[in-house]
């Protein structure tokens, strides 16, 4: 196998992780903050996918509709945040399990109404959609964007978590919810903000990344599963290990077609399920969202 | 073979990385025994009752259950063999009735509790058994009731006699009275009074006038290890103790 | 109110004194339904049929989630898997419905009780991404091997000999209708009796404090291992039921929809009361067939909108709408009693 080769897969491997990583980089940090099981996060990323959809097919600017797809995404969650999720931090798994999956079924059904059920295509601008040379091959340009900006908000929120005051207030209330209740944090803003950031980082990857995930309407419900498992292997609340596990994740599953296509759809679950047996807190059950 | 010890427990030891939660701690009980064990907070004595039902595993140490050694086994396997416990914070099914409670964990102790069919006679024989122990105790009338209805005094109560109908032979209380109203504590006080001579009972209590009247030995803990043993009026006396810890809750 | 008799103590949530004759009338009543439909729906006893499917696989999946407090999004493996393996059984072995239909249930039930072993000594939200996982591996296998099942074509080509050699599946679906009638009787009362057995009661111990049943000897994991493999043989029996019914056995049957769809119509009914399955999956069912006719995705629409209003208003799910009723009437009466 060539150098060229490897490097091929890997850079596909890590386009793939980065969509992935800011999708489910909202989910992680609302399951570590909020203990809460939330399975309808897929939906904001497909919403904010049909957002960039209908919007780059009416000739929108391609990056005012990625804008947009976030942004519309995070007003929806916080809505939600503070209408259907508060009332369910205190209850038992099992409701949040239901009220989240009645709001994927919710979606899915308006999704598939307004847009039709087949697959929904985002148009991206012409310079994405041409290989560029990268100096031992050529490259599809849009991985290299999927790539440059998983990097950028990725290394935004880092420093974000660990240097601003709101990051100093997420990982003490990931740490001890009620010991930042008690020292007067104003905890539901918290909240409300983080799940809003959450949901709006969801959107902008669901848009983006709708050239790897296509939309469709079953869309919050078919990925939702692997967002699920970045957040649990990489360990709840934890930023870096989610980083890690949609890399790996994306990595594992791009080798796996390549090279074993007929068993690449199980590697995956392989995978999670031996993961999950050895270390049932995830790669790294962090105390913190650092 | 005459079993001479109901429980017995050799050099036991736990750390959890530098902090050392149990150090060669070593704790006979006869059959029929009544031991208190005192210690300020954090002197290990949850971590020492969670090592003898088997929540923890010791880091070294035996502890024997009649003679026969038990700290390889499950907590459920312990319980079987005799070794039953009280817990500090009522731990009931507070969706089901008193009676029930009594009567899941006499059914659990006959061996009924795999029955899935043709079980009638022996459900039955469970809850007639779960009214009996109940009326002893004094708290026939709440039988019927809902657990998460019931005063709390009646839930530690309840504790006691879930924890009696599995017919332990040792029996680990675990702040038995804590909690509960003065005016209710004698309740509970005469229940201990009259609990089976038979079993081997360890009390954890903070409320020494409870320690002082229903044991016969006292071991105190301190970080640990067993500061000092013997019984409730040379413990009283002991200028050790009070400094570390009868002297500021006893007169 | 009556003395309560300790032998016939109910399932701990409904302990709200029902007076026997609505107990009676309750028990009578969705199998006299069940037995009037076949006489009088003549052109759609297919779907009763279905109807009394979904039911038994929302049985089945009350006793670990509703009893034991298994949270599991991974059901729709056994009643695909049961569908599977009765539908492989008629193509490769016999056509016999019944001996396809306890190799389903066999299967079906092992493949509980392996999966179980490898996963119930977790909890919480591992567990369910653990059965996430299980689901999702199992349909990926379906999807892969197309030449044993079809792939997403679904399985066809099933034979299905009458019952007893007596009893031909016709197209009117009497035979299939009674069959599934029959099946889901004897289930349910196998679940009647398993859930006020002592096994049953330290399972529903289980679900309100496993540490109270280890501090009273139980051995929890076995107990929710046992009802693990009984309940998925459960669910592999109704997925056996649809592949002798319609003769076919689609990919969908082991999705996570699938999954998702069963356990709404359990929360629907009400959960540790078996007949909240039966309340669940009709209501469900008809709902579902009456808005398909308006948009064909209308029903996801309102399923989605039912489970949210039934986590954040109706803890005990639709039957509870019942039990409001009842309290309200009762509270009216003492009124009107006052002088």
């Amino acid at each position: 196998m060539s150098l060229g080769f490897a490097l091929t897969i890997l850079l596909d491997g890590i386009s793939y992780g980065m969509v992935l990583f800011i999708i489910s980089v909202g989910l992680t940090i609302t399951m570590g903050l909020m203990r809460l099981v939330n399975l309808a996060h897929g939906s904001f990323a497909m919403i904010g996918g049909y957002i960039a959809g209908y919007l780059t097919q009416g000739g929108t600017n391609f990056y005012v509709a990625l804008l947009v797809a976030a942004i519309i995404p995070g007003i929806l969650g916080g809505l939600a945040e503070v209408t259907v999720f508060r009332p369910l931090y205190r209850k038992a798994e099992l409701s949040q399990v239901l009220l989240t999956i009645g709001i994927v079924f919710v979606s899915t059904a308006a999704v598939t109404v307004i847009f039709g059920a087949f697959p929904y295509p985002v148009v991206f601008p012409e310079y994405l959609t041409k290989p560029v040379d990268i100096g031992f091959r050529t490259y599809p340009a849009y991985r290299l964007f999927l790539i440059a900006v998983g990097g950028v908000v990725a290394i935004v929120l880092w420093y974000l978590i660990e240097n601003s005051l709101y990051g100093a207030k997420l990982r003490a209330a990931v740490d001890n919810p009620r010991m930042a209740r008690a020292v007067g944090m104003n905890v539901n803003v918290l909240f409300t903000g983080t799940f809003m950031v959450g949901c709006a980082l969801a959107g902008l990857g669901g848009a983006m990344g709708a050239g790897i995930m296509s939309l469709e309407p079953s869309y919050a419900l078919k990925y939702v599963v692997l967002f699920l498992v970045v957040v649990i292997v990489g360990g709840e609340g934890s930023f870096k290990g989610s980083f890690v596990a949609a890399m790996s994740l994306g990595i594992i599953d791009t080798v796996g077609k390549y090279f074993f296509s007929q068993a690449a759809p199980y590697l995956l679950y392989v995978a999670v399920f031996i993961l999950l047996l050895w270390r049932p807190q995830g790669l790294m059950p962090a105390k913190s969202v650092a | 073979m005459t079993v001479t010890s109901a429980l017995s427990v050799r050099g036991l030891n736990k750390s959890f990385g530098a902090l050392v939660v149990a150090q060669a701690i070593d704790v006979e009980l006869a059959p029929g025994a009544r031991v208190g064990l005192i210690g300020p907070n954090g002197a290990g004595k949850t971590t020492f009752v969670n090592l003898l039902t088997g929540f923890l595993k010791p880091d070294s140490g035996t502890i024997a259950l009649e003679g026969t050694p038990i700290e390889a086994m499950s907590p459920e396997m312990r319980v079987q063999r005799g070794l039953a416990r009280t817990h500090q914070i009522n731990t009931l099914l507070r969706e089901d009735t008193a009676r029930d409670n009594v009567a899941i964990a006499i059914a659990e102790r006959k061996k009924y509790a795999w029955r899935m069919m043709r079980y009638t006679p022996q459900w039955k024989h469970c809850t007639e058994q779960a009214d009996a122990l109940l009326r002893d105790m004094g708290i026939a009338d709440v039988g019927s009731r809902q657990v998460r209805e019931l005063p709390y005094g009646q839930q530690r109560l309840l504790e006691i006699a879930i924890a009696l109908a599995l017919k332990p032979r040792v029996l680990l209380l675990d702040e038995p009275a804590a909690g509960v109203p003065s005016e209710e504590a004698h309740r509970i006080h005469d229940v201990l009074a009259k609990l089976p001579s038979d079993i081997a009972i360890l009390i954890i209590e903070h409320d020494m006038e409870v320690i002082f009247r229903f044991a016969r030995e006292i071991i105190v803990l301190l970080q640990g290890r067993v500061l000092t043993r013997g019984a409730p009026a040379q413990i009283k006396d002991d200028p050790e103790v009070r400094a570390v810890y009868l002297g500021r809750t006893v007169v | 109110m009556t003395k309560p008799s300790s032998t016939t103590t109910l399932a701990p949530a409904a302990l709200a004194p029902i007076s026997k004759l609505w107990a009676t009338v309750g028990h009578v009543l969705p199998w006299a339904i069940a037995i009037g439909f076949f006489f009088v729906a003549e052109g759609s006893l297919s779907i009763g049929t279905q109807i009394m499917i979904w039911i038994l696989f929302a049985l089945s999946l009350d006793l670990i989630l509703g009893y034991a407090g298994i949270v599991t999004l991974g059901h729709a493996a056994f009643f695909g898997v049961g569908a599977y393996a009765a539908g492989l059984f008629s193509i490769h072995f016999s056509p016999d419905p019944l001996i396809g239909h306890i190799f389903a249930i066999v299967v079906s039930g092992l493949l509980g009780l392996v999966t179980g072993a490898l996963i119930l000594h977790t909890t919480g939200v591992t567990f369910l991404m653990l059965t996430l996982a299980t689901v999702s591996l199992i349909f990926e296998f379906g999807n892969q091997t197309r030449w044993l099942t079809g792939g997403d074509d679904g399985l066809q080509g099933m034979r299905v000999d009458p019952i007893f050699g007596m009893f031909e599946f016709n197209i009117f679906g009497q035979t299939a209708y009674v069959y599934a009638l029959v099946v889901l009787f004897i289930w349910f009362l196998f679940s009647w009796r398993l859930m006020h057995s002592p096994f049953g009661r330290s399972l529903d111990g289980i679900r309100q404090n496993s540490r109270r049943m280890r501090a009273i000897g139980t051995p929890v994991w076995w107990r929710l291992l046992a009802i693990y493999g009984i309940s998925a043989a459960m669910a592999g029996s109704a997925g056996a039921l649809l592949a002798h019914s319609t003769r076919f056995v689609g990919l969908s049957s082991l999705s996570l929809l699938t999954s998702g769809i069963v356990t709404v119509m359990l929360i629907l009914g009400g959960t540790r009361k078996l007949y909240g399955a039966f309340i669940g999956a009709a209501i469900y069912y008809l709902v579902q067939d009456s808005t398909a006719k308006i948009n064909p995705h209308f029903w996801e629409f309102i399923v989605g909108g039912m489970l949210i209003i039934t986590v954040l208003f109706l803890e005990g799910g639709l039957m509870d709408l019942g039990r409001i009723g009842r309290r309200l009437i009762s509270r009216f009466r003492q009124r009107s009693d006052l002088p």
